[in-house]
């Protein structure tokens, strides 16, 4: 019987989950989180509004089926860790995936080790928010943040929000916020009108077809902006957010094509939030532990079946390219058909096939959103730009000519606890230097008593 | 159903099953972490910048957003 370890446990993760089952192998899901779903499907069972969720009854199809209490169809076929951080991913020879089991962060977490026959990482990726003076003030979070935590306890991020960056993914967010109770001042759109029109309106009855689920639910959004009078500005960026010790107004500035901010249009709005979000970046440091190789564009280069360059180790959802969870749902079905060994030619894995082709034409059309260099015009020389280490824009530009290294050491940008995830693609941007700050030795953090623990452990058994 | 934890010796009520971060929130409570002297709160919301920072039960460097508030939680806040 073949064994598939699943990392993470998102549209992608349970999707491979879904289909490894189908084609006959025993499957392992691991998961951080206490709950499955994942960001698309981030919840609380009480806490959650259900008006926030879209294809829920998806989700509970799949919830269903990895219930340890079993559907029939995979009783005793599958187990699912959550609460589960993965530290360690070994494929030299064969497979194994350590993780740590407790409550996040506590001290004494349980060393897990799963042992198995093929591997699928659907690890995810998260909110790239480019920095602007004053974004370290209380009140300033990723629209990602925002959305999780409307989604996952119920709570508006402020009570007057300033919604702002590029894609379309502000628009759930600011849907988001009004049914937790807080209301968004502006929602603030970098790309200018002529842009979306040209990347999104073409052709709109392509869209429909191209992303069937996604048409309505961006139609939702719209409408519900409308209803509650929100307004929607394009070409325009958040350049400056004011306060002492937390939010108290943004500066909402236009921008040219490059998102240059145009002088003399700046607008002063009061609010106590901004939740800022320019895209998403993968998580991509399981695979790069793994071994996979990794594309010029930074995303893990998979093949038709998703398999990476690692034999037996597939790669599925945002890791692969942002493309949203529909097509993060199809790559993950075909990755887990094919990592337990399903025939890439079965009449099951068709329509997956089918839905992944479709959702990377959408995924083109995020393109319209991507970030342009102007952006670096709003920054003053005391903006900070690596958060942990509180690292200015003048203290990186004084060392933009040195190697990869000796910035890290001089400045220490993106050597602080979060080692790089919030800042690192900013700093390679603003110096020009390729850091790599993807291939980070740990996946997580991990305490040292809790590391040596798991190491007595080995010794014991051994 | 509701949690109470203290944070830096006052008492925050919240609902069951929110992260401490939702109890800070929902409390009107915006940062609880000080960095080089700045306050700072929430900035992710899911495990990854490590900006939310606190320390529970005597323990050290647990991200609020992730971790669920539990009754009786003894939370200080941190700086470096
Ligand atoms: C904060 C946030 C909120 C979002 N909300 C929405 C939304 O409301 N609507 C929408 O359309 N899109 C949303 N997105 C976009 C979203 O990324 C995708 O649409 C979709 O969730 C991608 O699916 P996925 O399976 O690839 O990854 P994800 O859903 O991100 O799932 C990845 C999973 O891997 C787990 N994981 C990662 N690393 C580890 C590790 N080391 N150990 C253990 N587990 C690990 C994570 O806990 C997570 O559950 C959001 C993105 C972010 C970052
Ligand atoms: S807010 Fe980023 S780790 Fe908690």
């Amino acid at each position: 019987m073949t064994t598939v370890a699943i990392l993470g446990a998102g549209p992608a993760g349970l999707a491979a989950a879904q289909s490894a089952l189908a084609a006959g192998a025993d499957v392992v899901v691991v998961d951080e989180a206490e709950r499955i779903g994942g960001q698309f499907w981030r919840h609380h069972d009480t806490l959650t509004d259900r008006r926030m969720q879209h294809q829920w009854a998806r989700f509970e199809r799949l919830r269903a089926l990895l219930d340890p209490a079993g559907t029939a169809a995979s009783a005793g076929r599958v187990v699912v860790h959550s609460s589960a951080s993965v530290w360690r991913i070994e494929t030299g020879a064969g497979i194994r995936v350590h993780a740590l089991v407790g409550p996040a962060d506590a001290a004494a977490r349980q060393g897990l080790t799963i042992q198995a026959d093929a591997l699928v990482i659907a690890t995810g990726a998260h909110d790239r928010a480019l920095p602007v003076p004053g974004w370290t003030l209380p009140g300033v979070v990723t629209a990602g943040a925002a959305q999780a935590i409307a989604k996952r306890d119920g709570v508006a991020i402020g009570r007057r929000t300033v919604v702002a960056g590029a894609g379309p993914f502000l628009l759930p967010v600011a849907s988001s916020l009004a049914l937790a109770g807080g209301s968004v001042v502006e929602v603030v759109e970098a790309t200018r009108a002529a842009a979306l029109v040209a990347g999104w309106a073409r052709a709109p009855w392509r869209l429909a077809g191209s992303a069937p689920a996604k048409a309505p639910e961006l139609w939702d959004y719209v409408s519900g902006l409308v209803r509650r009078r929100t307004p929607y500005r394009t070409g325009s960026a958040v350049t400056r957010i004011h306060g002492r010790g937390r939010v108290e107004a943004a500066t909402i500035q236009r921008i040219d094509g490059d998102w240059r901010p145009i002088v003399g249009t700046e607008r002063l709005v009061e609010c106590d939030a901004v939740a800022l979000g320019h895209g998403f970046t993968p998580r991509l440091e399981a695979a790069i532990q793994a071994g996979c190789d990794i594309r010029p564009d930074r995303f893990v280069a998979v093949d038709q079946q998703q398999a990476t360059s690692v034999a037996g180790v597939y790669a599925a959802g945002e890791v692969t390219g942002i493309a949203g969870a529909d097509a993060a749902l199809a790559e993950g079905a075909v990755a887990g058909f094919a990592a337990a060994g399903g025939d890439p030619t079965d009449a099951r894995i068709r329509p997956a096939r089918l839905v992944r082709r479709r959702m990377h034409a959408f995924a083109e059309r995020l393109k319209t959103h991507d970030i342009r260099p102007g952006w670096k015009a709003w920054l003053d020389d005391d903006t900070v730009i690596c958060r942990c280490e509180t690292v200015t824009r003048a203290q990186i530009a004084e060392y933009a000519g040195a190697s990869s290294r000796g910035l890290r050491l001089a400045t220490r940008a993106g050597l602080g606890a979060c080692q790089g995830r919030t800042c690192g693609r900013t700093v390679e941007e603003l110096t020009g230097v390729r850091i790599g700050y993807d291939a980070r030795p740990v996946l997580g953090s991990v305490r040292v008593g809790e590391l040596a623990a798991v190491h007595a452990e080995r010794v014991d058994a051994g | 159903m509701s949690v109470m934890i203290r944070v830096d010796g006052e008492e925050l009520h919240g609902r069951d099953g929110q992260t401490i971060a939702g109890v800070l929130l929902a409390s009107g409570q915006r940062s609880w972490r000080t960095a080089a002297g700045a306050p700072r709160g929430v900035f992710c919301g899911i495990g990854v910048c490590q900006d939310c920072l606190v320390t529970v039960n005597g323990v050290a460097g647990v991200r609020a957003c992730q971790r669920t508030a539990v009754d009786g939680d003894v939370v200080e806040k941190e700086s470096r």
